[in-house]
């Protein structure tokens, strides 16, 4: 089979990847370093015969998706710190009305306007707990080309399998950075496709009544069931309920969906971790200093180990306990204050065992950075 | 081929950022190398010092900056004197004649040409000037073959500018050998 | 069909206050969409939050209960997605013209074929009686103790200068034009936009001395008057009802479909 191969910026491979899994509709607000995305898109969207438009702000991005979607659509935006802030509220309301959705945040420094151009991962908790309420999310990463791809793809299948937004969390480094991509050929890679409801016209559809298995077959705005949808707490047909039985229930529900699923939905990699003593974990654009020191201390005989994370939440928490099990030491490398440290902490046994490596100064973390850690905790020093 | 490391410096503007993924873009289409490019993004892109750092090699590439550089491009004096201390030692310095005064302390072998004078003396087009630079690069390292860059010059850049632009590589080949 | 089988009985009654106008709005779009005769399941209703946002609950057509501010984002995503889908959305004052006064002045100016009802009670009325964007100088509200010092929109001037379409105002007393202008607004294929006085006796009213819905409905009969009635050159306090603005002007859907067009060509050559 000929392969097609491209040589893209991670922003670009994250439109390929969108198109390939049938991306229909995107609406986004120009943001450094996420614009990539959407320049891409109004050229490529329309040939196809799908949609783009550049909203006033990123509030508005956000709500057309979710608009655009009930209509049957597959959809996404992509936006940057600042915006993706501007998102949250709507992004709240996408998991309470169950719409499926992707959103792009290519990380950069923050807090507020903060440092534009330059690399950070400051938003891994953001991404988990930004909205308001109790709620289960999907947050998925990438640390090549390649992988970008690949995880858009699996980020439009988990958003429609689960019906919820599915955030996608890269970072500067890997938006920017350009990298060989092969294209699979159509059909390669499976896509999950809107589940419809096979209810009949004119019988009574409940939009909001799961089935055993968690799922909730749709019906298009436009098609034969006419229902509401509302951001309020929603009984079976979507009306408003504060009934407590109503409100427990969808909550639950909203949770159970996604963590009950954890296992199914999390995504890793890992190296070398058989007889490793000093386990790293990392994610994105760090993700890469690492195995590049992994495998060359691996050379040198030393017993180091790698996990890379492509799902950050739901957090992995089982398959992480397990793997860090007989590790003297595990290090999070991240380029922030430990977002993710803290649940590594709380995932593993003996929390004491677990360091933070850090960088927080808008450059990658580099290998001599992790090679210094490295040699202080095996005693040599740096 | 062992793994190379390249910083390509100047001022925004001379193309630069733009020979560099033409480069990358050549070893990892038609060359069948692994490529990463990378550059620094925000105002200095239009004006000042600008960097990209591409990193060609037959096996996968994980850190994707250039921390040393064995082979560095400076098209300004600025982009020079910024970049030059971070050369790896015996690593080669392409500086273009008209815009640097290379220093004597750098560890490096340093190859002055009058690049851009030739293209604006041949071609007259100062547009073509970081091709012509590219040249000299693929001349002088062989890390790309010279058919590899015109494919992907052929493929990437509209077709009335293709003929300035192979011109443009000749020239800077040329000066290579010289 | 009768406007009744517009409605959904099984969530009635319905939560506005005796009184309300926003009833006597919700009748008045049904009605209209009656008379043009369209299709229940070519209707989508979007909404933001507020009394008015309510609305979508009750009637049975595609409904979209929103967040605050945002229906016309919201709207905006479904009618690119299905250009050939009516879109009603009504807001209140507040909904429309504070939040969501930026998507509203864009949607205006894409001219984007959606029809938006601002309701006009001049209060937060689901909040408990705070002052709006037009709520207007010395008004009195549960956040305005002492009166109101900040000037309102005016929001037909407003919507004509961002680039709507189609223009209107009319009052919940005047429900026979009140329909007529949905018709009219409903079938112009570009952005409509409906200003209807909509009573809030319970908050407005009883803060500003017009206590019971009667007194509103008077209000609402004697301060206002027809485009270029001659009764307003004497009484230029009036403010006038009618349509101002209904003109053909190029719809962003149709628009979009001769990007797609010259996008495919481009890519054949």
């Amino acid at each position: 089979m000929k392969r097609n191969v491209k040589f893209v910026q991670g922003n670009e491979a994250c439109v390929e990847g969108a198109l390939y899994a049938g991306l229909d509709f995107f609406a986004g607000y120009p943001i450094t370093p996420s614009t990539e995305i959407a320049e891409h898109l109004s050229e490529r969207l329309p040939i196809k015969g799908g949609k783009f438009i550049q909203m006033e702000d990123e509030i508005a991005s956000m709500c057309a998706i979710i608009g655009a979607s009930l209509t049957g659509k597959k959809v996404m935006t992509a936006t940057s710190g600042p915006g993706f802030s501007l998102k949250q509220e709507a992004l709240g309301y996408a998991i309470m009305a169950e719409i499926p959705c992707v959103i792009v945040n290519v990380q950069r420094g923050g807090p507020s306007t903060g440092n534009p151009t330059h690399v950070s991962q400051g938003d891994v908790n953001q991404a988990r707990w930004g909205s308001h309420g109790d709620y289960a999310i999907v947050v998925m990463t990438a640390s090549t080309i390649q992988d970008v791809f690949e995880v858009t793809i699996r980020a439009f299948n988990i958003a429609e399998t689960y019906r919820t937004p599915v955030i996608l969390l890269f970072d500067e480094i890997i938006g920017h950075m350009r990298e060989k991509l092969i294209l699979p050929e159509p059909g390669e890679i499976p896509l999950v496709e809107r589940m419809r409801t096979s209810v009949k016209s004119g019988v009574d559809y409940h939009p909001y009544l799961p089935r055993e298995d968690g799922r909730l077959p749709m019906s298009d705005f436009g098609g034969k069931h006419r229902y509401n949808v509302t951001g309020l707490f929603h009984d079976m047909w979507g009306f408003p309920s504060t009934k407590p039985e109503i409100v427990h229930g969808l909550l639950r529900h909203l949770n159970d969906k996604i963590i009950n699923y954890a296992e199914s939905i999390c995504m890793y990699k890992e190296f070398e971790l058989e007889d490793a003593e000093i386990i790293f974990i990392s994610y994105g654009a760090s993700a890469r200093t690492v195995l590049h020191t992994v495998k060359n201390r691996r050379k040198a005989g030393e017993k180091v180990g790698f996990i890379e994370l492509q799902t950050l939440w739901p957090f992995p928490y089982n398959i992480i306990r397990r793997k860090c099990a007989n590790a003297r030491h595990v290090i999070v490398v991240e380029m922030n204050m430990g977002q993710l440290t803290r649940t590594v902490k709380n995932a593993v046994e003996d929390h004491r065992k677990v360091f933070l490596m850090n960088r927080i100064d808008g450059l990658l973390i580099t290998v001599s950075d992790i090679r210094n850690i490295l040699r202080m905790l095996q005693g040599k020093g740096v | 081929m062992e793994r190379c490391r390249i910083v390509f410096s100047g001022s925004g503007g001379q193309g630069v950022i733009t020979a560099s993924i033409i480069l990358a873009h050549a070893a990892v289409i038609f060359d069948n190398l692994e490529a990463v490019q990378s550059q620094s993004y925000g105002p200095e892109a239009r004006g000042g010092a600008t960097r990209s750092d591409v990193i060609i090699s037959e096996s996968q590439i994980y850190f994707p900056k250039v921390i040393q550089p064995n082979i560095l491009i400076s098209l300004t004096q600025e982009a020079y004197n910024k970049f030059a201390p971070i050369i790896r030692p015996g690593g080669i310095l392409i500086s273009d004649r008209r815009f640097v005064t290379t220093g004597r302390y750098v560890d490096a072998v340093q190859k002055s040409f009058p690049m851009f004078e030739t293209v604006m003396a041949d071609i007259g087009n100062p547009i073509v000037f970081n091709i012509c630079m590219l040249g000299v690069l693929i001349e002088l390292t062989k890390i790309v073959r010279e058919e590899s860059v015109i494919k992907t010059l052929e493929n990437n850049i509209p077709k009335k500018f293709i003929d300035i632009n192979k011109k443009a590589l000749f020239l800077g080949i040329d000066l290579a050998k010289e | 069909m009768a406007f009744k089988d517009y409605i959904r009985e099984r969530f009635f009654p319905h939560i506005w206050c005796p009184g309300c106008g926003h009833g006597m709005v919700l009748k008045g779009m049904l009605k209209a969409v009656e008379k043009l005769g369209i299709d229940k399941n070519n209707i989508v209703m979007v909404s933001g939050i507020g009394c008015s946002a309510r609305i979508t609950g009750y009637v049975d057509f595609h409904t979209l209960h929103t967040i605050h501010g945002r229906a016309l984002a919201f709207a905006t995503g479904v009618k690119i997605s299905r250009p050939e889908l009516c879109l009603i959305v009504p807001m209140g004052d507040g909904d429309a013209l504070a939040i969501g006064g930026n998507h509203f002045i864009h949607a205006c100016r894409r001219n984007i074929d959606i029809t938006a009802v601002i309701m006009n009670n001049r209060i937060y009325g689901m909040t408990g009686g705070q002052y709006s964007p037009l709520s207007g100088i010395g008004k009195y509200a549960s956040t305005a103790p002492y009166s109101t010092i900040e000037n309102k929109f005016d929001i037909v001037k407003l919507a004509e200068t961002a680039g709507a379409s189609f223009v209107a105002r009319t009052t919940t007393y005047h429900i026979r034009e009140m329909i007529d202008i949905l018709c009219m607004a409903i079938s112009n294929k570009g952005f409509s936009v409906v200003e209807i006085f909509s009573q809030c006796p319970t908050y407005f009213g009883r803060k500003n001395e017009l206590k019971t819905p009667t007194d509103m409905l008077n209000y609402f009969k004697d301060n206002t008057t027809p485009i270029g009635s001659k009764v307003k050159e004497a009484n230029p306090e009036l403010i006038e009802r009618g349509v101002f603005i209904n003109s053909s002007m190029p719809e962003y859907c149709e628009e979009y479909d001769k990007i797609v067009a010259k996008a495919k060509k481009n890519t054949e050559v």
